[in-house]
């Protein structure tokens, strides 16, 4: 059971939100400029990282705002998150 | 009676009495089954899975293999019952489980006979001929199976939920675990301290030892006083912690009155709490387990430590002669309770007695045996067991100090109980669901927990450390340590002080070798349950079966309803032997939820047998329509009316009925349940521009525009009506069943991808009540109630919206169109819906307005060729599919746009939106009919398309019918084959979709 | 590989089964192979069994990170069917109903399969006429079906809540007579054993970490065991899909999912036959060890970690009780979960990619299990041919590319 802090309103159970799969997938500005595969690249092709995943999440029985977040699909653990727009703080490396 | 003159913490002073097998028993409050059978004697209690072998109780708690029960019957009974854990209350009615007719006399225990034909994964290798044999064999093989039965009635019963967050939540009410409740608590902690027990002690409460200077039950009852003074901390007794997982999130099962006789049940019967705890201490205490040996099933071995429990706890005499085997010291309390509680016991120790200086040290565990009047024998072990439905003797040999070989003369020693200890496991089962890995730990022959991954202390005999001096310490200083984590100021206590340290010393020793080799001997045990055999396991090992997951999924060792809380450990030890490996290299398998079966209904919780948790949406004119008779379908979460039958008509009666008046007068139907999303903004039509395949900019205010949604795959995924009220508002209609996704749909595209965008959305469905008034009298029906608005045909076109007021109220007109006839939609604030409802339809009384549902809608759409999206789409539609491409921009970008230009959406040959008219117009296709070009009986018969809607169509006077149809746009005129649901197929011809009306005069009027 | 048989057993018995052969070899792994099969789930051991029986490779090797069956193959809840809406999947699916009705005589491995039936109910008027196209497309397609209604149900499934008062009553179902239930272990031990007997090696705790490749082509496979050489390598790892993917430099349309399952206690028969409502988001049989077998909906968020969240466990329960409301009183014993990868269009790839000699066998999402026979049979074909069979030709990558994608989501009960 996912504990997710919503950058809006908190902390909050994994039940008052909903997923939203790989962030930061910009649509195409000009999507006529795009051969077929590179739309379908856009439309379904996925990192569906095993590891760390920037993913979206929207707190739906809450303030509905959509946000981002980078959790370890292994461990379920997150380690940041971040309003739509932002990027997640590095790690200092 | 086999009960004690005195002692234990039954209340003598309450007997009750109970039916095992229809024999009336006796007890007292506070025996669990377990100890109420063995106190009247009762030994053989049940029938093992496979082999149907004679079984009695082996422990006295989560890990007991064997006694499982039926309890009580109908509607209340429960099956597998474990008798270690309940407790036995007055007038309760037990059954065995898995014999008949009765546990004494067996039929199925032929198969013990052939056991040897029945190893460990024989089903595998056999039923295989002839084939069609198999569902026979099966049948007899389901029979054979399972454990209890299921009931076959309504549960009377309930459940409930509650969400708890705590400080410190404590598992288990052990020495460990009081402690650190107490610690916490004392520094201020929120702490719940949950036990699956009775009450709390765990351990301590069959244990003999005394601390600072009292007896355990003195103690204990100090430790609960101080902790019920301490007004932060939630105590749950008879409550498991069955689950642990992510964020520190744990669920309890609560009993609450199972143990109570039927007549005193009140409330629900369990409660499942799920618990966010800041810090958890896992004070699970270890299980036992036996060392294995020939015949080590027959009732009457049991685990030392259960022995003690029965004899301190409960006050039974189990025996008037004991042989105690142990690879290890804390076996040697046994012996000197059953000795002190008048048994004549032998001390088979597998271990050599090293120990120099034993015979000075008057408080060892070796001195103390000897002064009770045990007789201790070194460096042997019980080889074998004599007896069937009740051990009689033991049999022991020497064995050698590695614990590979036994030697010399077999010794026949008569007993009635056989106490066996080799070691304990380390409860970790809650630990390893948090995440931790378990390490083994070769020195004390157990796991041991890793690091915690979660927020997280393991204390005590559940951190293999089990001499209580050591579970006091560390739950002392695990509750201190989770109070600080969790914000609080640890304050000072005293460790308890003991009388004389325990000791725990073991050399490791899982099963005692035959004479021969393994599987050759008599049958030896490793999980009694499944009749899992060490000579299975060697089996497994031998057929190439090496990981210990392999070897647990080939013999079932470890699926029982004990999780392999006996058996596991020692399978994997015993595996590991016959690999040739150590057991660090065998590893362990996962333990997995629950620790301990949990209830059903606990789970699903209060909405059992009723609705889903999945509320049910009415709209404000709901009670209208059940006092007229509606039916109702479910679209989406709503209750919609399906049609309104007077007396005796059918559906098609109704429906005939309903259309006709509509299309010749005029007829009322909800509309409530549409979706109805408010977009206000300076960029609200941009953003529409960008959702919908249509243009919106040039709409003009209060004018209407049907759209267009579709997925960025280019597939329609919603569609409905927008009116433009502003420059800077719209009000947006979608479907029913997708209002959710679509408001969803639009933030997301809003908040992810354009921001920069000034627009604002509100869900209003639920705000507005809608009646939509149809057909040629509406006009007259909605002016005669609302005011302030022009009805002229040409003040108030189609396609646009009025403002106005319904007897002060105001309402807003939508003229719109779902029929094809004349109509206005209603809007009113939703709590006035009913008085709206009401308004109009005594309006329409002269005009017999006539009130309908959605099938009669459906009809009067398909009779227009309207789509409904999710019935005449089904994701992989395209709007140019529908025959729409007029709602095609060719002008500007939108979603799904770019999709449409792909290979597959350009193809020629695409399934296309067709009407379908029957030869016979009587007949009426089956929605779902699959379409060919030829009837024929090949099989497989190439499809081309499906009937999407299909109605018998009282306004046109025969069927009608929509499909999806290979390029049917292109076929007009052809004759096609449909297939009916008797099998047949009958000839249809692809027609339009517009059935009535081509021109649309009808609303334009 | 000696035969298993009554009287093998009895033989065997007689010597106190000591004489019973390993039922598959635990090699080390050559140098170079014909063809590596990466995953030895029963896809995985099925596509070595068809490569070795049907197109005379012998020199294959099955590389497992683990144990063999231990992934998906042994988490799942058994259910075969093949009843599926769009022709390609139907004769794919169909193809794996034929094969498993022989399975247990061509594999001379009994995997206990039980064709008890497989009931998919419907609770509203669309789901009714879903069900309707479906079973009008499965008879033309040559997959046995049914329509039930609500009133024929009651009778055929005791128990089941039919009552129209539930909150989503019961309408009607499809009924396919041939689905059922199989022992998934025995599937991947029976495929094993049979692929070991044509001298495929399988090699456990053989993890691969790299797949070598120059020019577009595949070279071989890093592992945990060395560098093994293959010009043809075929990857079956299903969550783990992306992540074998990844290391060949290629992306696909998947997301891992979390998927949960939970058993009930044994108890006596109760349930003969399957029934599945994707309405209310929970299925249920019961094993021929007598433990009610029920399956959960996927969890929504992307996980690798074999687990979900236990939500979703309650809503399935929930489902599970409006279905059947006389299992309150019975017991879960135990839950887990798995990794399902999850397709756009609920559909799976069994394709050639962009590398050449490197294959992908992936997305069966929740419904993998029922197509292992068929799944390797086709594969099997793709990899040995280097091109896909009539079967699995619809089933390309490239479908994401033209957008001729084969939408099981839309109106067939796509879910397991």
């Amino acid at each position: 059971m996912l504990l997710i802090e919503c950058p809006y309103c908190g902390t909050r159970d994994e039940s008052e939100f909903t997923y939203g799969g790989e962030a930061h997938i910009v649509r195409p500005l000009d999507p006529d400029a795009l051969n077929d595969v590179e739309w379908a690249d856009y439309l379904f092709f996925r990192k569906n990282s095993k590891g760390i995943l920037q993913e979206q999440w929207n707190h739906s029985a809450g303030c509905r705002r959509w946000f981002c977040a980078e959790r370890d699909t292994v461990t379920y653990k997150f380690k940041s998150f971040y309003k739509v727009g932002e990027r997640p703080v590095e790690d200092e490396a | 009676m086999s009960r004690l003159e005195r002692g234990g913490r039954i209340d003598r002073g309450q007997q009750i009495s109970f039916t095992f097998d229809s024999k009336q028993y006796h007890a007292f409050q506070g025996d669990t089954i377990a100890s109420a059978l063995l106190a009247n004697g009762v030994r053989l209690i049940g029938r093992s899975w496979k082999y149907h072998r004679p079984r009695g109780i082996i422990g006295d708690g989560a890990e007991e293999p064997n006694g499982l029960f039926q309890v009580e019957q109908g509607a209340r009974t429960i099956p597998n019952v474990r008798a270690t854990q309940a407790q036995v209350y007055d007038g309760m009615v037990l059954r065995s489980t898995n014999a008949w007719p009765s546990v004494q006399f067996d039929i199925m225990s032929v198969f013990g006979l052939f056991s040897r034909f029945l190893p460990a994964g024989f089903y595998y290798k056999t039923f295989m001929w002839p084939a069609k044999f198999w569902m026979g064999y099966e049948h007899i093989i389901r029979k054979a199976s399972g454990l209890g039965a299921s009931p076959k009635e309504l549960d009377p019963d309930h459940y409930e939920k509650t969400n708890a967050h705590c400080d410190v939540l404590v598992v288990g009410s052990g020495a460990s675990g009081l402690m650190a409740a107490l610690a916490a608590g004392k520094a201020g902690a929120r702490v719940i301290l949950a036990d699956e027990q009775e009450e709390f002690g765990g351990r301590l409460l069959s244990s003999r030892a005394r601390i600072n200077g009292m007896s355990s039950t003195q103690w204990l009852q100090q430790m609960r006083a101080q902790l019920s003074e301490l007004q932060d901390v939630q105590l749950l007794p008879r409550s498991t912690v069955f689950g642990y997982h992510d964020g520190n999130f744990l669920t309890i099962a609560q009993r609450l009155h199972d143990h109570l006789p039927l007549a005193q049940r009140k409330g629900a019967r369990e409660k499942l709490w799920r618990v966010r705890a800041k810090q958890v201490v896992l004070a699970t205490g270890a299980h036992e387990r036996p060392i294995i040996f020939g015949n080590n099933d027959r009732p009457g071995v049991m685990l030392a430590s259960a022995v003690s429990s029965y004899v301190n706890r409960y006050g039974v005499k189990l025996a008037d002669r004991a042989v105690v085997f142990t690879n290890n010291d804390s076996a040697y309390q046994a012996a000197i309770d059953l000795a002190d509680a008048g048994t004549l016991v032998t001390l088979v120790d597998s271990r050599v007695d090293s120990r120099v200086d034993s015979s000075h040290d008057t408080a060892s565990d070796d001195a103390r045996a000897k002064a009770a009047g045990v007789k201790i024998m070194h460096g042997c072990a019980v080889v074998n067991v004599i007896g069937k439905a009740q051990i009689l003797a033991a049999e022991i040999q020497k064995i050698s100090a590695d614990g590979k070989s036994i030697s010399g003369v077999v010794q026949r020693i008569d007993c009635d109980l056989l106490a066996t200890s080799g070691g304990w496991n380390p409860a970790i089962h809650l630990f390893s669901q948090s995440g931790g890995k378990a390490i083994w730990n070769d020195d004390k022959a157990c796991f041991e927990t890793g690091k915690a991954v979660q927020e997280q202390f393991s204390v005590g005999a559940a951190n293999a450390s089990f001499a209580l001096q050591d579970c006091l310490r560390q739950g002392l200083d695990a509750g201190q340590r989770a109070a600080a984590a969790s914000g609080h100021q640890p304050v000072d206590l005293d460790l308890p002080t003991l009388e004389k340290p325990e000791s725990t010393e073991l050399t490791p020793l899982w099963r005692v070798p035959n004479m021969g080799k393994p599987g050759h001997g008599p049958k030896a045990f490793v999980d009694p349950q499944n009749d899992v055999g060490v000579s299975d396991i060697f089996l497994a090992a031998r057929e190439g079966f090496e990981s210990i997951e392999h070897v647990k999924r080939y013999t079932a060792l470890g699926f029982g309803t004990d999780q392999g809380k006996m058996g596991n450990i020692s399978g994997m030890a015993i595996l590991s032997e016959a690999l040739g490996n150590k057991i660090s290299d065998t590893g362990t398998t996962t333990f997995r939820p629950n620790y301990t079966p949990v209830t059903f209904g606990a789970i699903a919780g209060p909405e059992i047998g009723s609705t889903l948790s999945d509320p049910a949406r009415k709209t404000a004119m709901h009670t209208w329509h059940q006092e007229h008779g509606a039916l109702f379908e479910d679209v989406g979460q709503w209750k919609r009316p399906w049609y309104f039958p007077k007396a005796g008509e059918t559906l098609q009666q109704a429906v005939d009925r309903e259309c006709l008046a509509t299309r010749a007068s005029v007829g009322i139907m909800d509309a409530s349940t549409l979706g109805k999303i408010e977009v206000v903004g300076n960029d609200a039509s941009e953003f529409l521009n960008r959702l919908y395949t249509n243009a919106w900019s040039k709409l003009g205010i209060d004018c209407a525009r049907y759209g267009f949604m579709l997925g960025e795959d280019g597939m329609v995924m919603d569609d409905g009506v927008t009116i433009r009220f502003a420059e800077d508002r719209y009000f947006m209609h979608t479907t029913t069943g997708g209002a959710a996704s679509v408001m969803s749909w639009m933030e997301l595209w809003l908040q992810t991808e354009w921001p920069e965008l000034d627009v604002y959305l509100t869900s209003v469905t639920d705000h507005w009540a809608t009646a939509a008034v149809v057909g040629p009298n509406s006009r007259k029906v909605v002016s005669a109630v609302v005011d302030g608005i022009d009805f002229d045909k040409d003040a108030f076109p189609f396609m646009t919206s009025r403002a106005g007021t319904l007897l002060g109220v105001p309402v807003r007109v939508n003229r719109i169109s779902f029929s094809g006839e004349l109509s206005y939609e209603v809007n009113i604030d939703a709590n006035y819906g009913r008085f709206m409802w009401e308004q109009l339809m005594a309006a329409g009384a002269d005009y017999d307005i006539t009130p309908y549902g959605t099938e009669t809608m459906h009809v009067l759409r398909a009779e227009k060729g309207y789509v409904i999206v999710g019935q005449d789409t089904d994701g992989s539609v395209t709007p140019h599919d529908l025959g729409m491409s007029w709602a095609v921009s060719k002008t500007k970008d939108f979603l799904g746009r770019r999709s449409l230009l792909r290979e597959d959406c350009v193809r020629d040959n695409r399934k296309q939106f067709v009407g379908l008219l029957t030869q016979d117009p009587a007949e009426v296709l089956q929605e779902g009919a699959q379409i060919v070009n030829h009837a024929s009986d090949d099989i497989p018969l190439p499809m081309i398309g499906h009937v999407t809607s299909s109605y018998h169509s009282a306004c046109v006077g025969r069927s009608i019918a929509l499909a999806l149809l290979k390029n049917g746009h292109q076929r007009f005129g052809e004759t096609v084959q449909v297939t009916t649901p008797d099998g047949r197929f009958v000839s249809a011809e692809i027609s339009s979709t517009v059935f009535i009306d081509p021109n649309g005069e009808r609303q334009n009027v | 590989m000696s035969k298993y048989s009554i009287f093998s057993l009895a033989r065997n018995a007689m010597s106190h089964h000591d004489n019973w052969e390993r039922a598959w070899r635990s090699p080390t792994p050559q140098k170079s192979y014909d063809a590596i099969i990466v995953g030895g789930g029963g896809h995985g051991l099925a596509t070595a069994y068809y490569m070795a029986k049907e197109h005379g490779m012998r020199n294959i090797a099955v590389l497992e990170k683990g144990w063999i069956g231990g992934g998906n193959t042994g988490r799942n809840t058994t259910i075969v069917r093949s009843n599926y809406l769009w022709d390609e999947a139907a004769f794919l699916y169909e193809k794996s109903m034929k094969l498993w009705e022989g399975l247990s005589q061509d594999l001379n491995y009994n995997v206990m399969f039980s064709q008890r039936g497989v009931y998919n109910l419907g609770h509203t008027l669309q789901d009714m006429r879903d069900i309707q196209r479906r079973v009008n497309a499965n008879r033309l397609n040559g997959v046995d079906g049914e329509v039930v209604d609500a009133k024929e149900l009651a009778k055929r499934i005791p128990y089941l809540n039919c009552s129209p008062d539930s909150r989503y009553p019961i309408l009607g179902a499809s009924f396919q007579a041939r689905g059922g239930t199989a022992r998934h272990d025995a599937v991947a031990w029976g495929f094993a054993r049979g692929a070991d007997s044509y001298g495929v090696d399988i090699i456990q705790n053989c993890e691969v970490t790299g797949i070598r490749r120059e020019d577009g082509a595949v070279l071989g496979v890093e592992t945990s065991q060395g560098y093994i050489e293959s010009k043809k390598v075929g990857v079956v790892t299903a969550g783990s899909s992306s992540v074998l993917a990844s290391m060949a430099g290629l992306r696909l349309p998947l997301e891992s999912h979390p998927l949960q399952a939970f058993v009930s206690e044994p108890i006596k028969p109760v349930l003969d036959t399957v029934v599945m409502s994707n309405a209310v988001h929970g299925y249920i049989s019961q094993s021929d060890k007598g433990d009610l077998v029920i399956g959960a909906g996927i969890d929504s968020y992307n996980g690798y970690g074999q687990r979900g969240s236990f939500t979703t466990i309650e809503h399935t329960m929930t489902a599970i009780m409006e279905l059947f409301p006389v299992f309150s009183r019975v017991r879960m014993n135990r839950q887990w979960g798995g990794i399902v990868d999850t397709c756009p269009d609920a559909c799976p790839i069994i394709s050639k990619t962009p590398i050449k000699g490197l294959y992908f066998n992936c997305g069966w999402g929740t419904g993998g299990f029922k197509a292992t026979p068929g799944s390797g049979w086709v594969f099997a074909h793709t990899v040995a041919n280097d091109e896909p069979h009539e079967l699995n030709a619809a089933f390309a990558l490239d479908r994401f590319i033209s957008g001729a994608l084969i939408d099981e989501h839309g109106a067939a009960g796509v879910a397991h």
